[in-house]
């Protein structure tokens, strides 16, 4: 399976990312190869076999729906590059 | 003394021979003295870690004890510490002083270690020779032009050149065991749940998991017993009794049944590591054990399957990086989406990219079968290879890495790099405990030996490391960094 730059562009689109013009084809390219590794197992018919999620297929544990959280806003805004009145800042979305 | 082995260490702390603050000092003076070269700290801590080392002399002078008491230690800076910058190697996160403590470093303060500093890593622990880092790279003390290994390649370097006593790592594909093979040390992953992942940051959810980096099986041990056990945080983590994995260490070997995979001893395989892998099986065999031959019919699927796991669950995991909540932001957005993307592109790594763009393309609308459910599918083949095996075996040995520690800026192909974990990466697939013990030397540099055991079986596998090391002096050699120095 090979990629062209209209599909790496997709890619880095959906993925929040920006390939510039001059990596474009080196991306392509490496992705390429690492498609091309994974295509390896295509090779093995797994039409009967279950898919394994958890490699001890353990089921995830539930906890009680109750609050366990404590306000930690301060400490946490603390580490954001912009806020205002306890507001996380972004550029303008809506004018 | 900072040589010794923690048991070692911790036998002479209580014995008075020693007090923790001066084993603190004397690590950060070598800090002082090698870290420049082998770039194998990313922070380190002097005055927090001398607090804690006069604390834990206090609390020993009180009647206070345990074995890791007032021992000096590092952290992988993948490990959240409270206070202290953890950036997970990445630009992403130069500037992140986490909020809290991981559960590890939590368990591991409470049982009274010394953190000395943050260990350098791959970036979000994608790679297997330390390259990929924003910090750069590590340098392997038995050969400063040469790689530790990755991505807990800062830890190994740190262990190997006696930088610290013990170092945690996280093993999501080999990232524990190469490095501590290529290093010469001991390095051990325990079953998937069977330590927190909690404040750990995630790279592939389904696969990631903490262990030790060691100068021997027994610390590994040790380790272990204060860092395993349920920890509510972590959904993923597993509610089963925690052993003391010190107390089968001298178990015999006597009638051990071990497994030697064809598929790990064909093609690729360097010569002269498999010369010292036979050689190590044929200590076991002086020990009462017996050899047989199995097979892992589906191994060579496990990079395949594993390339899109890792970065599905990656692009999932590192979505959280947008440059709103912590971490790096870009200069001068021009709206949001300029902010996301220009935030994510100068934030990570080439490597780091490349895989999230992998696991995104994997899990877009329509190729969802084809790859992450194949890949699910492959991995329960894996794992049923493993399960016959152990059928008839109680251990399976082999090679931890086809070669030696290689030449920094050697392999710039990234599927070359991948494929440095063929003999690692189905162990994490299915869940299972390893670990890498120094089995001997190839061209003076250190070969790993690949230890492998059924789901929760740690104890068996330290006892099986163990009882090599008590019958050969791999582990005890050291890198010529180390030559002429106490």
């Amino acid at each position: 399976m090979a990629l062209d730059k209209s599909e790496v562009e997709k890619i880095a689109h959906l993925a929040r990312l920006r390939v510039s013009e001059a990596e474009s084809d080196e991306v392509a390219n490496r992705i390429t190869d690492i498609l091309t590794l994974i295509d390896q197992m295509q090779s093995v018919d797994t039409d009967s076999v279950e898919p394994l999620a958890h490699p001890l297929d353990v089921v995830q544990r539930l906890r009680k729906d109750k609050v366990t959280e404590t306000d930690q806003r301060e400490k946490l805004q603390a580490l954001a590059p912009d806020t205002q009145d306890g507001l996380f800042l972004v550029p303008v979305v809506i004018e | 003394m900072i040589e010794k082995t923690v048991a070692e260490l911790s036998a002479a702390l209580s014995a008075g021979d020693v007090s923790s603050v001066e084993l603190t000092q004397a690590y950060l003076a070598r800090i002082a003295k090698h870290n420049a070269t082998l770039n194998a700290y990313i922070t380190v801590c002097e005055k927090p870690a001398l607090a804690q080392a006069q604390k834990a002399d206090e609390a020993r002078a009180d009647g206070a004890s345990g074995p890791l008491l007032g021992i000096p230690m590092a952290h992988k800076d993948i490990f959240c510490t409270k206070g202290v910058k953890t950036t997970c190697g990445s630009k992403m996160l130069h500037n992140f002083i986490a909020p809290y403590n991981a559960t590890v470093v939590e368990k591991l303060k409470t049982a009274g270690t010394v953190m000395l500093g943050k260990t350098n890593m791959d970036e979000f622990a994608m790679g297997s020779s330390n390259e990929t880092s924003h910090f750069g790279p590590v340098r392997n003390p038995w050969d400063t032009d040469r790689v530790p290994g990755g991505s807990s390649g800062g830890s190994a370097s740190a262990v190997a050149a006696d930088l610290c006593a013990i170092a945690t790592g996280t093993d999501t594909g080999g990232s524990i065991r190469q490095p501590a093979s290529f290093c010469g040390i001991t390095g051990f992953k325990p079953s998937y749940g069977r330590v927190s992942r909690w404040g750990m940051i995630a790279f592939a959810s389904s696969l990631d998991q903490a262990g030790a980096l060691s100068k021997s099986a027994e610390d590994s041990a040790l380790l272990l017993n204060a860092m395993a056990g349920l920890d509510l945080k972590d959904s993923t983590s597993i509610d089963r009794k925690v052993d003391d994995y010190t107390s089968s260490l001298n178990d015999s070997m006597d009638g051990l049944k071990i497994g030697i995979p064809r598929q790990h001893f064909t093609e690729g395989l360097s010569a002269d590591v498999e010369q010292v892998i036979r050689d190590a099986l044929a200590e076991y065999e002086k020990l009462g054990a017996t050899i047989k031959e199995i097979d892992l019919p589906n191994n060579h699927l496990s990079v395949s399957a594993y390339y899109v796991v890792a970065p599905a669950e990656a692009s999932a995991n590192l979505s959280r990086y947008d440059g709103v909540r912590y971490g790096y932001r870009c200069k001068s957005p021009i709206d949001l989406e300029d902010m996301y993307k220009r935030t994510r592109s100068e934030g990570f790594g080439d490597e780091v990219k490349r895989r999230i763009m992998v696991g995104t393309y994997a899990l877009s609308a329509g190729f969802y079968d084809a790859y992450y459910r194949k890949a699910q599918k492959i991995r329960r083949l894996i794992k049923n290879d493993f399960n016959d095996a152990f059928k008839e075996v109680d251990v399976i040995v082999g090679p931890t890495s086809p070669h030696t520690a290689f030449e920094l800026g050697a392999k710039t192909d990234p599927v070359a790099m991948y494929l440095e974990d063929i003999y690692t990466i189905a162990v994490n697939l299915a869940g299972l405990p390893g670990a890498s013990i120094p089995a001997g030397l190839a061209k003076g540099l250190p070969v790993g030996m690949h230890l492998v055991a059924p789901d929760f079986a740690e104890s068996k596998l330290l006892n099986i490391a163990h009882q090599f090391q008590s019958n050969t002096d791999w582990h005890k050699r050291k890198p010529p960094i180390c030559d002429g120095e106490g």
